[in-house]
């Protein structure tokens, strides 16, 4: 099980510190002020994550009545109130496109081709270092080992084609049934194969708030049922944005080295897989949400853009620190293992 | 589900995605792998990993509607499209 990550700053101390303690003990009106960047602000988004993890894996030694502790939840609420307004300011100005049932691809793909963010993927592949390709899998690591767990959380809000079209797409995260074809599973193969932990969570205090914020977002989605729109077009986005970025992710590895099958795997079996879920998602699910409840059109393209608005703070944040010779992971005893 | 059949859709701008009882086996008779219930076979042709789609058809902007096309319907259309994709091929 993980252990609890090591605290950043007022909020994340008084999370974690409850947490050592049993549950009920939270102390009542904590107060969470608004960070300079609600998107990335290292003590938000890691007190954030610890509350979310709960719903997930927990953490080694935390009581578990604390998953739906009255204080704990009340905290959270606040924590995500800062989080969303954050997203909406920086969406400020956005118009979801125009779209019905029947054009929600067209849509979400027009949200897709206008992201002007840099391409990590791109980068990796032509010039991207063994070291630089090792920290990017870190920081993917909060998700990809819990990978389509958070859009799993959507599966009891839907009902008839949507939800089929989910399951249709979860099936295959989850391998078929088969543990060794889960993608998390795979994923932690590259990792081992890298000669990174693939330990659930052993990263986590090396992550920067930029990082943790985009697992944060899908947990958020995921979680309430209110942004079951947001969810749904935060995974049609996802599928509908990887093929061709994991291609390069397993050309980028080959050119650095690394053929092994169990190394790349993750990355191959994506290229094709998500062709699949990309139309599934963005067709099936997306617009037949919508054809079942038009309302949630712009939640759908709301999500969607949110995706797009933090991967490419995200990829910003990691091109630049590299360009100028700067570390992308906070420093722990761990993550100077990987770099030594 | 048709029972015990296959069930093929084309997607808008992408590939066919095939759905049920299918075997899939090239032209000498022997059997192609896939992994999962559901394939994507590109339509495109821009594929590098055929017959299946490799999302190749997005990085060329491939156009083609889900439903049938009509062969009377003017052609125009495809002459504008034609150039439009030349554009947009990346290097
Ligand atoms: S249809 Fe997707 S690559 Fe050809
Ligand atoms: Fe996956
Ligand atoms: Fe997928």
């Amino acid at each position: 099980m993980p252990v609890l990550p090591t605290p950043r700053g007022p909020l994340s101390a008084t999370v974690l510190t409850a947490l050592r303690g049993a549950p009920g003990s939270l102390p009542a009106g904590t107060d969470v002020p608004t960070p300079g960047d609600a998107l990335a602000d290292d003590d938000l988004h890691l007190a954030l994550y610890a509350c979310y993890e709960l719903h997930y894996r927990g953490f080694d030694g935390v009581d578990e009545r604390w998953e739906w502790d009255p204080g704990l939840v009340a905290l959270r609420a606040t924590l995500e109130a800062v989080f969303e307004h954050g997203l909406h300011a920086a969406l400020d100005g956005w118009t979801p496109p125009a779209a019905d049932d029947t054009t929600m691809d067209l849509a979400l793909r027009a949200i897709a081709d206008a992201d002007d963010s840099p391409s990590l993927s791109r980068h990796l592949e032509r010039h991207g270092t063994l070291e630089e390709f090792k920290q990017v899998v870190i920081h993917r690591s909060a998700y990809q080992l819990k990978e389509a767990d958070p859009h799993s959380w959507a599966i009891p809000r839907l009902a008839g084609g949507p939800k089929a079209a989910l399951i249709e797409i979860q099936a295959d995260e989850y391998g078929g049934g088969d543990p060794a074809r889960m993608h998390a599973r795979l994923f932690a193969d590259t990792m081992e194969e890298l000669g990174l932990d693939p330990a659930y969570g052993a990263y986590v205090d090396a992550l920067p708030g930029a990082t943790l914020a985009t697992v944060n977002l899908m947990s958020m989605f995921g979680l309430h049922r209110r942004h079951r729109g947001a969810i749904v077009g935060h995974l049609a986005l996802f599928e509908m944005t990887s093929s061709i970025p994991n291609r390069r992710y397993a050309t980028a590895l080959r050119r650095l080295g690394v053929r092994a099958p169990r190394a790349t795997e993750f990355y191959d079996e994506h290229v094709t897989a998500d062709a699949v879920h990309e139309n599934v998602a963005a067709v099936d699910l997306a617009g037949g949400l919508v054809r079942q409840e038009p309302a949630l059109k712009d939640d759908i393209l709301f999500g969607a853009r949110a995706l797009v608005e933090l991967e490419g703070r995200w990829a910003t944040m990691l091109l630049e620190a590299w360009a100028a010779q700067q570390p992308t992971l906070r420093s722990t005893p761990r993550a100077e293992a990987v770099a030594a | 589900m048709s029972a015990g059949g296959a069930r093929i859709t084309p997607y808008r701008d992408g590939p066919l995605l095939i759905r049920g009882t299918f075997t899939l086996a090239d032209q000498d008779g022997n059997d192609i792998a896939f992994r999962g219930q559901t394939v994507a076979l590109c339509r495109c042709g821009r594929s590098r990993q055929k017959p299946f789609c490799d999302g190749m058809h997005k990085a060329t902007n491939w156009r083609a509607a889900s439903a049938a096309q009509d062969p009377h319907a003017a052609t125009q259309d495809t002459a504008s499209r034609f150039v439009r994709e030349r554009d947009s091929t990346p290097g």
